[in-house]
């Protein structure tokens, strides 16, 4: 039985009232309750405040580069798709840096779970704008205010078919584990984009002002995320209130399962056949 | 005059920036450079400058609007730091190969794995062959002066290339230094305005930048790139002249310290001058005769100027602050050592390798080094050729 102990790492290094300690105790939850052990996950990070996660969650653990942390973990999931493999990581490393990886491995559509500490700045750098901060949103280097669109990480998955897209909010914890639940069971690339105050760099988007917009797809009775139209939809909602939830899935084929190699199990549990290689390489001996 | 003022080096670099007024910024953060444009926004946003500023999503996208700029005819800037300078790679390549004077400041940062966000080398060192002017700065003062010059140096007749100037992460970029800003007329009149010869923009004489160039004209470009950084050298001691007739201070490819007598050297860059210089004066006192040499310019290497510099040493330590893995030792050594190989009578010449991600240069382990090589000099006999210094065993 896995509980809550086994997943306990170093001490947090978030300032007070950071929304990352909420997601990692929803994060814990999660494997709690689906019974993944530590050694059977896999956190893979880049580099910012939201990718620290791992340190404090004991399990396996890479970390990678700012902006690249879904190639790597898309590489581990091929090579071992036994792992549970969930990528942790902020909306810079996400949407920024690394927005070209997003966009191809929700393509590519490979069995991991990517989770995004979405609070719309780049903390670990000490707040400047981010791809998800609103228009108009200050910081030392946007004095006069951020003056382009932001990306909206929920429509440009669905738009792109991702397998399964949902939102969830830092502070309504019961209902984030239930998310990253779902999201991890769900095969295929699955996007949980966490609505996470920033109380040291981002003074806008703050637990009141989600508190007072924050609402769950499920009080939408019409509401059906298999029609992708209706979910692209509801992604456009922002302002004054912010639906959180499924939005949209679509069970299509994995990458893996697409590969003739891969058929017969993970790249690790195959025999690579050393002898036959032998026999190739002496061709050019 | 200038005026003295207590500031940090990330923000004296800012400072140099606001007074050369560039046309284009394009920025991404990073530590430990992030400051400089958080400061440089600053004055941006109170109309100090004139500069456009593009907060962009990379640092390859921040290299990349640079070069564009840069095409466009406009003086531009930027700076970075360790896996920011790394994402630039391809594109320091297009500025250099295109000829575009852009000047960027690298306040140096060990390069990742395992992620680290203290000063070393290895970030700039990884860049040498990128066709870029290379100089190193001993302390905020330095940084400052260089790369105020770096603007003049890149654009100079004959040369048109990119220059980076570095500066260690947090030891000179976070430490407050006193040092002396010029005032800024003297910086903007010493710089004058950029006319570029080629600029895209010009209509009334369009031009094509960078398209195919394959068996036929590569190697000749190439080799006008290679021309292009010889004449950086003389360009370079010129703005160091002029430079030095606006600010009282002195520059050239390298600075001896106490090496004319002596018989063992010490061979540096960066920050480590300072202690290093510390310990030879320590050294001095108990009657050894030691000296050191800070190189400044690391690109275009100055060749033979080292040579007449270093030849009658007998015994002399190179120091690097990142290694080269599977080299014959750190790059600064390579070049060093390959330097003094045409004279008839060279010194001994070892290699230590330091300071990697931030780790203190402290006096003891100089004083090592100094051991080291009076003991080389004795026996005539190296031990080891590259030693890893200030590191567990
Ligand atoms: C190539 C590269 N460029 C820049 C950085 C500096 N950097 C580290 S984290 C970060 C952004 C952090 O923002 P985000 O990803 O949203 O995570 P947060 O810290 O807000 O959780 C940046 C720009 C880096 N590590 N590597």
């Amino acid at each position: 039985m896995a509980t809550m102990e086994d997943f306990h790492g170093v001490k947090e290094v978030w300032c007070p009232g950071c929304g990352n300690f909420s997601i990692l105790t929803s994060l814990k939850k999660a494997l709690v309750e689906l019974q993944i052990p530590p050694e059977k996950l896999l956190l893979v990070s880049g580099i910012g405040q939201a990718s620290k996660l791992p340190h404090s969650l004991q399990c396996n653990f890479f970390n990678g580069l700012h902006g690249r942390a879904l190639p790597a973990a898309m590489a581990a999931k091929v090579v071992n798709s036994e792992l549970t493999v969930i990528v942790t990581h902020g909306d810079g490393d996400c949407y920024g840096e690394g927005g070209n990886h997003f966009i191809h491995t929700i393509r590519r559509n490979v069995d991991i779970t990517c989770i995004v500490h979405d609070n719309k700045v780049y903390g670990l750098t000490k707040g400047q704008a981010s791809p998800t901060s609103d228009m108009g949103f200050k910081t030392k280097v946007q004095t006069h205010g951020v003056i382009l669109n932001p990306l909206n990480p929920i429509a440009l998955a669905i738009s792109l078919d991702c397998s399964f897209v949902a939102r969830g909010y830092a502070a309504d914890t019961d209902y984030l584990t239930e998310l990253i639940k779902k999201a991890m069971t769900h095969k295929g690339f699955s996007l949980v984009d966490i609505l996470q105050p920033c109380p040291s760099f981002n003074k806008v988007n703050t637990y009141q002002w989600y508190q007072e917009r924050v609402y769950h797809l499920e009080e939408d009775r019409e509401f059906n995320p298999n029609d992708q139209i209706k979910a692209l939809q509801k992604a456009g909602e922002w302002g004054q209130r912010i639906p959180v939830g499924v939005f949209y899935r679509n069970d299509r084929p994995t990458f893996e399962e697409q590969i003739p190699a891969l058929r017969d199990g993970p790249l690790w549990k195959q025999d690579i056949r050393k002898n036959l290689v032998q026999e190739v390489i002496k061709e050019f001996y | 005059m200038g005026k003295q003022v207590a500031m940090t080096g990330n923000i004296a670099v800012a400072n140099a920036m606001r007074q050369i007024n560039p046309d284009v910024c394009a920025a991404y953060p990073i530590t430990p450079s992030t400051e400089v444009m958080q400061q440089f926004a600053s004055f941006v946003a109170d109309g100090k400058v004139d500069t456009e500023l593009v907060t962009v999503e990379s640092e390859h996208s921040a290299m990349s609007a640079g070069i564009g700029a840069a095409a466009a005819g406009g003086r531009v800037m930027t700076a970075t730091s360790a896996n920011g300078l790394a994402l630039m790679w391809e594109m320091l390549y297009i500025a250099s190969g295109n000829r575009l004077p852009i000047a960027m400041m690298v306040i140096n940062r060990a390069l990742s794995a395992p992620i680290n966000i203290h000063g070393d080398h290895s970030d700039e060192m990884g860049a040498r062959d990128a066709g870029w002017i290379q100089m190193y700065s001993e302390n905020g003062q330095e940084a400052y002066d260089n790369i105020i010059q770096a603007i003049l140096i890149g654009e100079s007749e004959g040369v048109l290339l990119p220059a980076m100037v570095g500066m260690d992460g947090f030891i000179i970029s976070h430490s407050i230094e006193n040092l002396e800003l010029l005032e800024d007329k003297q910086v903007r009149d010493f710089l004058g305005e950029f006319k570029p010869k080629h600029p895209l923009l010009n209509i009334n004489k369009p031009i094509t930048m960078g398209p195919l160039d394959l068996q036929d004209y590569y190697s000749e470009h190439k080799r006008q790139q290679a021309q292009a950084m010889q004449k950086a050298k003389a360009a370079i001691l010129k703005v160091a002249k002029d430079y030095k007739a606006v600010s009282g201070r002195e520059y050239g490819f390298f600075e001896p310290y106490k090496l004319e007598d002596a018989d063992i050297g010490i061979l540096t860059l960066g920050s480590s001058a300072g202690t290093t210089r510390f310990v030879v004066d320590l050294m001095r006192e108990k009657g050894i005769k030691v000296g050191m040499i800070k190189l400044r310019v690391f690109r275009p290497f100055p060749i033979e100027e080292l040579q007449q510099a270093l030849s009658h040493l007998k015994a002399l330590a190179v120091m690097d602050r990142s290694d080269s893995f599977g080299a014959a030792g750190g790059p600064v050594f390579s070049e060093v050592r390959s330097a003094l190989y045409d004279l008839p009578a060279r010194p001994k010449t070892v290699n230590y390798i330091y300071g990697l991600g931030g780790r203190d240069l402290g006096i003891s382990p100089i004083e090592r080094v100094v051991k080291d090589l009076q003991e080389i000099h004795q026996t005539e006999k190296i031990k080891e050729l590259v030693t890893h210094l200030t590191v567990r065993e």
